[in-house]
């Protein structure tokens, strides 16, 4: 890999122990890959801080916090000072929600641990967001802006909405990144691999979340890794929408980059899309291939009863909690079921403000943050049925944590979780 | 009875040595919430090898998916010793290739001949990531099958 005099002082400690060890880090990564080069990016998001008690017992055992950045962010067994980041960078979200310790099966001795971590990331520079959707909450890249950016519903997001340029990168690369503001001028940075490769011809109008939760499941189960271009959108989607049908794909395949025709900004033409080049395959989406991927979603799942009812992955928007809310209004979760939902710290602000958290509260569902139950491998007590909006957590969190999961409308959820029951198709 | 040995050759992503038994899958691999690095296992709902312990294994498969969480997740089960002895895939992305890297076995890919369809779950495989080579020695079958 080709270095830059400034990459090369870098890597020979002329910044310092931590610094020299990230660069390290990304040479290593960068020749595993095959990069030529680094790129250089202001942009982070990762994950800093610790919140399992594996980290905790690695930390008391060697050496601190600093010991488990090392590691655990510098893929560096000998134990180096953690420095303030160079690059803006923003904290994804984490193994539980503080503010919620009970419900998360967490012990008092965690939080702690945690809130020292997090004031160290705090100390560092880094943005607490503690969110899977940072741009939902001030972090919007620029089209063009060269990121380096984990959490695979974000990627997506940031590559196909904004025209950002990140590859799904990973604890150790996002570490490395914010010190040095530098990461592997591959994949997604360059031009070629951002065009399309399969195309997709709607038969059907896909409208509402549910409609593109289900699209970009089917999605990412077809082209995997590959970029596909959709061709026939005829409503434009909006934010939730995008969100979940990136989270979809990106979790049912590898999805980092797709294309909505006259939607996306790379796509004003489909010759744009495929950069004048033919697709390697082309399908087409109707009534049969989204019924096919609901049953598929739904395949688990058989009893009726529903033990919990999780709505907010990827984060939701204050949009969607508004319209939970209002589902909610007047109404009680049934006293066999559990209704959580997951927002950013700064949306949960704002729900709060606007009487959102209230109304939640009072129909005794709970408006959470900082991480969802597929992350925090929690759910309420004896749950063996759950109800989801979202394809993606229906996709993780049987594996996780062993459940059955309905999938449907944010309708059908909360309908659920007010009558104890599944009674949509 | 003779074992066959069979040779490939590809490119080094992560340098050194290591051999051990292969398992194989000719599906992609989840890290985050597709694997439980406490026992080294895949945890994937429809996953082939749902249930399959990975460690000290060379582990033969197509190439990652899913969370960016991936590479932590191996971290993790390096720092538990639960990660594979080595590995083989043939796609390449930023998952797999930090996932590797961090987990500090040997991992080769661009392979002259195609992994999947030559070595079977059970075979026992030396991986050269340094000088780029792949030594399979193939178990009779009978205990191929029961791998």
């Amino acid at each position: 890999m080709r270095l830059t005099d400034a990459e090369k002082a870098m890597r020979d400690g002329a910044e310092g122990a931590a610094v020299a060890r990230a660069m390290d880090l990304l040479i290593r990564y960068g020749e595993a890959l095959g990069a030529e080069s680094l790129v250089e990016t202001r942009n982070v998001c990762g994950t800093v801080t610790a919140t399992t008690p594996f980290m905790r017992d690695f930390a008391m055992a060697k050496g601190g916090l600093d010991a488990v950045f090392s590691e655990f962010n510098l893929d560096s067994a000998e134990v180096v000072p953690v420095p303030k980041v160079r690059a803006f960078s923003s904290h994804l979200q984490l193994g539980f929600d503080p503010h919620h310790p009970i419900e998360m099966g967490v012990s008092e001795q965690t939080v702690e641990f945690y809130r020292r971590s997090e004031a160290s990331a705090a100390r560092m520079g880094v943005q607490m967001m503690n969110t899977c959707t940072p741009y939902q909450v001030g972090n919007v890249p620029s089209r063009g802006e060269h990121c380096a950016w984990m959490e695979s519903s974000a990627v997506v997001y940031i590559n196909s909405v904004l025209g950002a340029r990140t590859n799904a990168e990973g604890r150790e690369s996002t570490s490395a990144a914010m010190l040095t503001c530098r990461i592997p001028n591959w994949g997604y940075h360059l031009d070629g691999p951002r065009l399309g490769t399969h195309a997709v011809q709607l038969d059907i109008e896909v409208e509402s979340v549910e409609d593109w939760g289900l699209l970009g499941y089917w999605l990412g189960d077809w082209v995997q890794d590959r970029v596909p271009v959709v061709c026939g959108v005829t409503r434009v989607p909006n934010l939730p929408r995008l969100k979940h049908f990136g989270a979809a794909a990106s979790s049912s395949g590898g999805v980092e980059m797709y294309h909505l025709v006259g939607v996306t900004p790379e796509a004003n033409s489909v010759e744009q899309a495929f950069g004048g080049r033919a697709p390697v395959e082309q399908r087409r989406y109707g009534a049969r291939e989204r019924g096919e991927t609901l049953a598929r979603l739904n395949a688990m799942a058989h009893d009726r009863q529903v033990d919990y009812v999780m709505l907010g992955c990827p984060h939701y928007t204050i949009e969607q909690i508004w319209e939970a809310a209002q589902l909610l209004e007047g109404r009680q979760v049934h006293t066999n079921c559990a209704l959580w939902i997951f927002t950013p710290r700064a949306i949960k602000a704002l729900a709060d403000r606007n009487g959102y958290t209230q109304t939640i509260e009072a129909a005794g569902a709970k408006l959470m943050t900082d991480s969802c139950s597929a992350m925090s491998r929690a759910v309420p007590p004896g749950t063996k049925v759950v109800a989801l909006d979202s394809a993606k957590q229906a996709h993780y969190l049987p594996a996780i944590v062993g459940v059955q999961a309905w999938f449907g409308t944010t309708a059908q959820c909360v309908e659920a979780a007010c009558t104890g029951r599944w009674n949509a198709a | 009875m003779s074992e066959e040995i069979i040779t490939i050759r590809g490119r080094k992503v992560v340098p050194g040595v290591a051999e051990g038994e292969a398992l194989v899958t000719q599906e992609r691999i989840s890290g985050w919430g597709g694997v439980d690095p406490r026992g080294g296992t895949i945890v994937e709902t429809r996953h082939e090898l749902r249930g399959r312990s990975f460690a000290g294994k060379v582990l033969v498969f197509p190439g990652a998916k899913g969370s960016s969480g991936w590479s932590a997740q191996f971290h993790v089960a390096r720092v538990m010793g639960t990660a594979p002895a080595a590995w083989l895939f043939n796609t390449m992305c930023t998952k797999v290739a930090l996932g590797t890297v961090v987990s500090h076995a040997p991992a080769m890919t661009d392979f002259e001949r195609d992994p999947l369809t030559l070595i079977r779950s059970g075979d026992w495989v030396r991986v050269d990531a340094d000088a780029g080579l792949v030594t399979i020695t193939r178990r009779p079958l009978p205990h191929a099958e029961q791998a």
